[in-house]
């Protein structure tokens, strides 16, 4: 029971990271029918601007941890946002009618962002800075890390944010109609071209978010970081019905538990075979996710 | 001048032309019927006349503004709104919803012409808090006018608005259509029917395999021995009505 609810706690963890990577896919999937298969270098890209980020406010001496953590997520974000945006209009924007070249674009883009980051930065693991210690709590043999709330709960905020824009907000509200019918939205006056932008802008600041927090958590980030948690991410999206908005955290959450469990009754070499094995029963019974309803028509 | 002018419009889906060079006007305050057989290539006309399609070569001129290259989001602001061909309401959002997206373009939903879509469509005031979906299909065409409608258009372009309706809610579309005209919308209007089109319509074009064959006065039109037989199903029919 002990090695069940820590391992709870810490695929929570790593399920919020997997949550915040799967929006973005299920978010352009909903809307343009694309996986963007560079979106997990996106996540790379957030965790190495981050870090950047810190190293400079380190070189102007501004060393109050908690403004240093979220300065680093803010420009973080943001950047990692238009780099999102600039990969669409890249790479994908030109070829939206051409689906297998779009395929053979994303590959692109994710090697062009990983590259990028290995010869800008480095081809070895990079070390985080160790910010602050966040008193954790015990309860009983189990352990919880300040930061592994701070990752829950934060990450829950972001979804529930992205939530309230998709359904609260007039943007929001033309990427529903345009995810159901882009021309009858372009009829409306909507300008796909943005919404879409904006979309990238949106799933990548999630992303950045997520790769902050986890140079925070594990310490240490590689250019190849994004590569299978992006895979993962996207199998959540998956898993919980891609193109719908809550099924993505569902499906993060599940995977980390799982893999969680699976590490803990297993071995960690064996977590990914049980987590996706478990997985591909549950897409055997529900080929369309968890919530996943029709194919279209569900942000 | 007139509100819009369509001059030898070509427009091809990848190396096969759909339209040859169609020309029409539509003054200001008229209401203008486009008649043809099945894939004689109306909504392909109106498609591109929005913007959702680019036309190969010819030009649209709209209130004064060449529109030919403008993207339709853009169309639609100038004041041209197109109900297309199976009303594409957006299914899964409520009629409420449906209703603001068609007053995307302004800061805020015009009071005064949701009052006015109300007025003509009781219905949907009733339905307001209904997902689209679930409406019946009549309902569903009252939606896609009433959307347009808050776009507030100068001109509305309608592609058979009455397909798949019962005779009672054709004659209501119908009405409803003349209704808004004499508010002071201009109208271009592609029917099926086209008995009930050329009733409404001062002026009519009729399309075939992409060219205009006919063009002129609705009573002149409605007496033409070879619309009669095609589209009115007056004697022999020269080809099946689709
Ligand atoms: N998306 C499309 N791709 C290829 N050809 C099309 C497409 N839509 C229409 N066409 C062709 O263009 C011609 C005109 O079609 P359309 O404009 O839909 O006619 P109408 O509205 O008068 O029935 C037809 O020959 C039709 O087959
Ligand atoms: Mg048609």
């Amino acid at each position: 029971m002990t090695v069940a609810l820590q391992q709870l706690v810490n695929g929570l963890t790593v399920g919020s990271f997997y949550a915040l990577i799967a929006l973005g896919y299920t978010m352009v999937y909903g809307i343009i029918r694309l996986i963007n298969f560079a979106h997990g270098d996106i996540y790379a890209v957030g965790a190495f601007l981050g870090l950047s980020t810190y190293g400079l406010l380190r070189l102007l001496h501004v060393d109050n941890p908690i403004l240093t953590t979220l300065l680093g997520l803010v420009v973080s974000m943001g950047c990692t946002g238009l780099l999102g945006m600039l990969v669409y209009r890249v790479a994908y924007r030109p070829l939206l009618h051409a689906r297998l070249s779009i395929l053979i674009s994303a590959i692109g883009a994710s090697l062009t962002l990983e590259y990028g980051l290995f010869l800008i930065y480095s081809p070895s693991f990079l070390v985080y800075p160790h910010l602050f210690d966040t008193p954790g709590m015990s309860l009983g043999d189990i352990s919880v890390s300040g930061l592994q709330i701070i990752i829950f709960v934060s990450g829950l905020v972001l979804m529930a944010a992205l939530y309230l824009i998709v359904h609260r907000t007039k943007i929001g509200m033309a990427m529903r109609a345009l995810a159901i019918n882009q021309d009858a939205a372009r009829l409306m006056g909507i300008d796909v071209n943005r919404v879409v932008a904006l979309t990238f802008f949106l799933g990548s600041t999630l992303a950045a978010f997520a790769g902050v927090l986890t140079g925070l958590y594990y310490s240490q980030i590689s250019f190849l970081m994004g590569f299978l948690i992006g895979l993962k991410a996207f199998t959540a999206a998956v898993l919980g019905g891609i193109g719908n908005i809550p099924g993505a955290v569902v499906g993060g959450f599940l995977l980390g538990v799982l893999e969680g469990l699976a590490a803990g009754y297993f071995s960690s070499r064996w977590k990914d075979v049980v987590a996706f094995g478990i997985l591909i029963v549950i897409l055997v019974v529900r080929p369309r996710g968890l919530l996943g309803e029709r194919v279209v028509e569900r942000m | 001048m007139n509100l819009l002018e369509v001059r030898n419009l070509v427009t091809a889906y990848g190396s096969i032309e759909a339209l040859h060079g169609i020309s029409l006007d539509v003054a200001d305050g008229e209401i203008v019927a486009l008649l043809g057989a099945n894939g004689a290539g109306k909504t392909t006309a109106l498609r591109t006349i929005s913007g959702l399609l680019r036309p190969r070569s010819g030009e649209v001129w709209f209130a004064g503004a060449r529109i030919d290259r403008r993207p339709a989001h853009d169309i639609v602001r100038l004041g041209l709104t197109h109900v297309p061909e199976g009303r594409w309401i957006f299914s899964l959002m409520t009629v409420d919803e449906n209703l603001r997206l068609g007053a995307y373009a302004e800061p805020r939903v015009p009071q005064a012409a949701l009052d006015r879509v109300f007025t003509l469509f009781p219905r949907l005031r009733e339905r307001r808090a209904q997902v689209a979906g679930t409406l019946s299909g009549g309902e569903q065409q009252m939606l896609a006018i009433a959307r347009a409608l808050m776009t507030r258009p100068r001109l509305l372009l309608l592609d058979e608005p009455s397909m798949g309706l019962a005779p009672v809610l054709v004659r209501l579309i119908i009405q409803t259509i003349a209704e808004i005209n004499r508010d002071g919308t201009t109208v271009l209007i592609v029917e099926q029917n086209a008995s009930a089109a050329l009733r409404l319509a001062r002026r009519a074009y009729v399309l075939e395999n992409g060219r205009v064959a006919l063009e002129g006065p609705s009573a002149d039109l409605a007496k033409n021995e070879r619309v009669r037989q095609a589209y009115l199903g007056v004697g022999a029919p020269l080809r099946a009505q689709g």
